[in-house]
């Protein structure tokens, strides 16, 4: 896996820094890659903006902080404009299709756009959106091994809350190959981002 | 050595940050009582040592403030108990008195700061490694400790066991120099099972009540130790005392006393002394670095590398002691140092001292609350060999 730089942002409560540390355990745990999870803390961290940040790579993340996001994950309109501006050129951008609304959207910019919000009350539980969202991730971008996130999603919950988080995953998942429209074949057999090392 | 207790070695393989994983460390190493006053960014080691302990068997105390914590681990260490305490720069500032009384009494324990942004609040919640020389000379008198500084969440877990074994053969306070990066980030931490963890136990006496003293030093100018409780008779005091414990405050106990506290640890300076290098051979330039800025120099290194230069690096882990000799004895290979660190120029000092004029020394100083931008080390580096 070459070095790729991940943003994951919304407000408060909406489970980004778990969605951060399943998608870093799963490459760091369960497929033998190196990850480097860090997030804000501080009065930019409380209420309004939450924000973390995963480093994956085959090799050893030396610069801990992300600076040019390969992968932007945007689920409020507030972290749309806050990060969009330094997401690569040709970048990734997902987003919650009922919480962003997408503008001033730089040309080569990739966009995928799930309602993971309504998603997760269907199942239930609004609260697992951030899941639907980790499944959503791993379909669009076929960087990290399903299973590999799906164990790490089991091993990041509450014993109690497993079950409707694998549904939660397993969701957002389908419904990210569901609107690749079967490109995803091609995708997984070619490196799907044209990302550059860092090293 | 014996090995850790399985009760409180969480083996397997973890995505963790440096918080909980020096926590995990400490546990492992067989930390049995902690107190401290929580203060970010470190507070997540406490909060951790507090959900765990009941369940390995031990004491967390919550203090009232950073000068009880700092003196009530000393209290249990003589209670039999290996312990520490945590905090970050305000804290360590309160906590220096304590540092010389557990410097003085030989008492083996281990403080953690997290280090942030200083002087004074300064940034809770950002980092710096501005508490370098404070480590080392916060506390008044002439003594020594013994500094560690890890830069990832894997050696926050090794070196923290590290950190409590020295702390025990020793007999001295290890001061354990995390930062707010490290403390914060999230990575891998592999846990080996407890027969592959070496634990240096308390060196207690063999010698019956009566014959014991408590500050007589063996071969290697330590002490052994007895607890509370055991039926020995003995005393534990900051004044200048004889290898009985008791106070004599006359200038050949001063002498006697002062300087074998100095010499236990300069005389093992070199078996002390501990970095690791990458591409030192033959190198025109050498920067050296600690904590999270290695991390941040390397790739720097590796940047210098690809236009040409021939350049190393070393990273410090045992800081303190400083390496005087092994880095003296560079400096007459190579022509410049290059000192990138999150303070306005304090291991370079130590640099420039063990360069004793052999090789030009550089500071890359930044004032805390970020990381260097590898492009200003570069530019260092690239300023040396134009």
């Amino acid at each position: 896996m070459q070095l790729t730089e991940i943003r994951i942002a919304g407000f408060g409560g909406q489970g980004v820094m778990l969605s951060a540390h399943i998608i870093g355990k799963a490459a760091a745990v369960y497929q033998g890659a190196y990850a480097t999870m860090t997030q804000s803390f501080g009065p930019e961290a409380r209420g309004g903006a939450a924000s973390a940040q995963v480093i994956l790579s085959d090799r050893p993340v030396l610069y801990p902080y992300v600076t040019r996001p390969d992968i932007l994950i945007a689920m409020s309109q507030e972290a749309y404009h806050r990060f969009l501006p330094e997401l690569k050129p040709n970048g990734l951008l997902l987003v919650e299709s009922d919480l962003v609304r997408i503008s001033d959207l730089p040309a080569g910019v990739r966009v995928h756009s799930i309602p993971a919000t309504r998603l997760a009350e269907e199942l239930g539980r609004r609260m697992v959106l951030n899941v639907v969202m980790v499944g959503f991730f791993g379909a669009i971008t076929a960087l990290l091994e399903p299973d590999a996130l799906r164990k790490a999603v089991i091993d990041s919950v509450p014993p109690a809350t497993r079950d409707l988080n694998v549904r939660a995953f397993e969701k957002g998942f389908e419904y990210g190959l569901s609107t690749l429209h079967g490109e995803r074949k091609i995708e997984t057999d070619h490196p799907p981002l044209p990302l550059e090392s860092q090293h | 050595m014996p090995h850790a207790d399985p009760k409180g070695v969480l083996t397997g393989v973890h995505f963790m940050d440096g918080d909980h994983a020096a926590c995990e460390g400490a546990i492992a190493a067989g930390a049995r009582f902690a107190a401290g006053y929580p203060i970010t960014p470190s507070t997540e080691i406490v909060e951790r040592f507090a959900a765990r302990i009941p369940t390995v068997g031990g004491v967390f105390i919550q203090m009232e403030d950073e000068l009880a914590a700092s003196i009530a681990i000393a209290g249990a260490v003589w209670a039999g108990a290996k312990a520490f305490t945590v905090t970050s720069g305000p804290g360590f500032s309160l906590m220096m008195e304590h540092i010389g009384f557990a410097a003085m009494t030989e008492t083996p324990c281990v403080f953690i700061n997290v280090q942030r942004g200083g002087p004074s609040t300064g940034l809770p919640t950002l980092p710096a490694q501005a508490d370098m020389m404070q480590a080392r000379w916060g506390s008044h008198g002439d003594y020594e400790i013994i500094a560690l500084c890890p830069n990832s969440p894997q050696e926050c877990f090794d070196l923290a066991i590290r950190a409590f074994n020295l702390a025990e053969e020793f007999r001295v306070p290890v001061m354990f120099m995390m930062d707010e990066v490290v403390g914060h980030m999230t990575e891998k931490v592999v846990i080996p099972p407890a027969e592959q963890i070496q634990i240096y136990p308390r060196r207690h006496t063999r010698l019956p009540p009566g014959e014991y003293k408590p500050f007589e030093p063996g071969p290697d100018l330590v002490p052994d130790m007895v607890h509370a409780g055991e039926g020995y008779r003995f005393h534990v005091t900051g004044l200048t005392h004889d290898e009985r414990g008791y106070p004599s405050m006359t200038v050949a106990a001063q002498d006697r006393l002062v300087k074998r506290l100095k010499a236990k640890i300069t005389r093992a300076a070199d078996r002390l002394a501990c970095y690791e290098t990458d591409g030192v051979e033959g190198a025109d330039v050498v920067v050296v670095c600690y904590g999270i800025t290695s991390r941040v120099a390397l790739r720097a290194v590796h940047l210098a590398r690809e236009r040409g230069v021939k350049v190393g690096w070393l990273r410090l882990i045992t800081v303190w002691p400083f390496p005087t000799k092994q880095l003296r004895a560079l400096a007459r290979q190579i022509k410049a140092f290059v000192v990138p660190e999150l303070n306005l120029g304090q291991m370079v000092l130590e640099v420039e001292r063990a360069a004793a004029g052999q090789a030009e020394t550089i500071s890359v100083p930044h004032a805390g609350g970020g990381v260097h931008d590898p492009e200003q080390i570069l530019d260092a580096i690239m300023e040396v060999v134009r």
